[in-house]
């Protein structure tokens, strides 16, 4: 392979059919998207769902977790947010995501009035040791998160 | 296991203005679509991606599921229970299916 | 006074629980997960379920039938009792009837000798062998879904029995063989099942904590596995990590390693299913 090169006499000596492949190369590589960090799609995927709005860490959520889940297949998972839950003032909209997993998504709990209390309880899988966030929105259009880092651990001997 | 099957454990009467917890676990595999078979082929994702239940009709809580959530996928949430009636839980299969139970609820 | 010592013996067993680090009550369907062992020649004093080694969340799945994932199996196990397979038309309830009377015990019992075999018959085998030949049904493979819950279902009717297996008589030879493969080195990394269950139990080997490998939860749902599995899948996984070359499940020789891992596990209640990481 040719090392790309734009400077001084390497220019030169670039034939057509070069220059032609390199220009292939530079749109493919235009195309192709960039591995990007798995946090940073993590993210990605708050700013989506916050439409821009900030999500502060204001301890209104709460993420119940182990701080060490003895297997990775199935970590048990508790949020909650503190919220009257009434007609005009609840939690709309839970979405929980893991910051270090090939997709971040876990999964979005939708909430309404009538649930009384924004409460859900599930398992989820986390391919290693991460932080899982929370992201809830607000009937009043407000956003506010939390952070739980879990220690996945690998059993004896490999299993 | 061959067929889902769901579980549900919610109480069958309540006090008015109550707040009851409900419990699901449904029998699935949960393939993620990240794995690979023993000839390195990537195993299709398969995955109840959507968990609803309604009260009279009405959705009174949803999930939109991830392929990070295990296997034989476990959900607990509450409800207020204000007026008596039937709920109805809906777990939906990449595949199509749709794997439902109903249950009434007395209210006091 | 009396009282007095009453609650003294009660505040004694509350701290005992608190030591050895349970979070919760023991788990459903059991009143012990510790006993004292009573073969004189036991190579252990106390005898622990697997789930004493276990984090307070992996604990807690086992804590109730609701919210334990085994239960699945035992309910698809419950539907297959009843469903007539063959060409003798026949159910398990056919003959056996209510197994909640009929498999009371069963479960705990299990290797068995067979006279007609001579040899020893596990739960497995002896659930194959009532199709074959009772039924006229084809027997379920090992580890198929139908197995693993017919087995789960059964075993779990004999949920709180105390293990008591026969090892004497014609169970001596096999007996014998289940001891000498559990005392045996094998594999890459030359360790026999006595190495780390027997003189380690109770420390860490990695991040993980060592088990007795006690044989009382099982069919076991596995966190690793996401779904039940035998105690021969689970002999096999670990000669698979030790490198070695594994027996077959249903094998004479996992047969033999069965019988010998149930009696050191004599006189613990029967978990099925239990709830392992």
């Amino acid at each position: 392979m040719k090392t790309l090169s734009l400077k001084g006499d390497a220019m030169k000596d670039m034939t057509r059919r070069d220059a032609l492949w390199m220009t292939a190369g530079l749109l493919a590589v235009a195309v192709v998207p960039l591995p990007v960090d798995a946090a940073d799609t993590a993210m990605e995927e708050i700013r989506q769902f916050t439409g821009g709005s900030e999500a502060a860490e204001s301890g209104k959520i709460s993420l119940e977790m182990p701080e060490i889940a003895e297997n990775g297949n199935t970590v048990p998972l508790t949020v909650s947010v503190d919220s009257p839950m009434s007609g005009d003032d609840y939690v709309k909209r839970v979405m929980v995501l893991a910051d270090a997993n090939p997709r971040p998504g876990v999964a979005t709990f939708h909430f309404s009035p009538k649930s009384g209390v924004a409460e859900a309880s599930t398992r989820m899988r986390l391919a290693r040791t991460q932080n899982v966030i929370a992201v809830a929105e607000m009937s009043d259009g407000s956003f506010h998160m939390a952070k739980a880092t879990v220690k996945v651990t690998i059993g004896g001997c490999g299993g | 296991m061959a067929k889902s099957k769901p579980r549900v454990k919610a109480p069958k009467a309540a006090g008015k203005g109550e707040v009851i917890t409900i419990k699901t676990l449904i029998s699935h595999k949960m393939e993620s679509g990240q794995r690979k078979d023993k000839q390195g082929n990537l195993i299709p994702r398969q995955i109840i991606h959507n968990f609803t239940a309604k009260f009279n009709g009405e959705t009174v809580f949803s999930v939109d599921i991830e392929p990070a959530i295990s296997a034989n996928p476990y959900l607990q949430f509450k409800m207020r229970a204000d007026e008596p009636g039937e709920f109805e839980f809906i777990w939906e299969d990449d595949d199509g299916s749709v794997y439902s139970k109903k249950q009434k609820l007395s209210v006091t | 006074m009396v009282m007095r010592t009453k609650i003294a013996l009660l505040s004694a067993a509350a701290a005992g629980l608190v030591m050895s680090g349970y979070a919760f009550a023991l788990p459903e369907g059991v009143d012990t997960v510790q006993v004292t062992a009573t073969a004189k020649d036991h190579p252990l004093g106390e005898l622990y379920s697997g789930w004493h080694f276990r984090t307070p969340e992996t604990q807690a799945l086992q804590q109730d039938d609701f919210e334990n994932p085994g239960f699945l199996w035992v309910e698809q196990g419950a539907e297959l009792w009843e469903t007539v397979d063959g060409s003798e038309q026949k159910s398990c309830a056919s003959c056996h009837e209510d197994a909640a009377d009929s498999m009371a015990t069963t479960g705990a019992q299990m290797p068995k000798w067979n006279e007609a075999l001579g040899k020893p018959v596990n739960l497995e085998q002896q659930i194959n062998m009532c199709r074959s030949e009772r039924m006229g049904a084809k027997p379920w493979k090992w580890e198929s879904s139908e197995l693993l819950s017919m087995t789960s279902f059964v075993r779990n009717q004999s949920r709180g029995t105390p293990v008591e297996v026969q090892i004497d008589g014609p169970m001596t030879p096999w007996f014998e063989k289940g001891k000498d493969l559990y005392n045996t080195r094998v594999g890459q990394l030359d360790l026999a099942c006595v190495n780390c269950h027997q003189n380690y139990y109770g420390q860490s080997i990695r991040a993980d904590r060592l088990s007795q490998g006690q044989s009382n939860g099982f069919p076991t749902y596995r966190l690793k596995w996401q779904k039940i599995g035998s105690l021969h899948r689970r002999f096999k996984g670990c000669m698979d990590q030790v490198r070695a070359e594994p027996y077959k499940v249903g094998s004479d020789e996992f047969l033999a390693l069965e019988l010998y891992v149930n009696w050191r596990g004599q006189g613990l209640p029967v978990e099925a299913p239990a709830v392992r990481q």
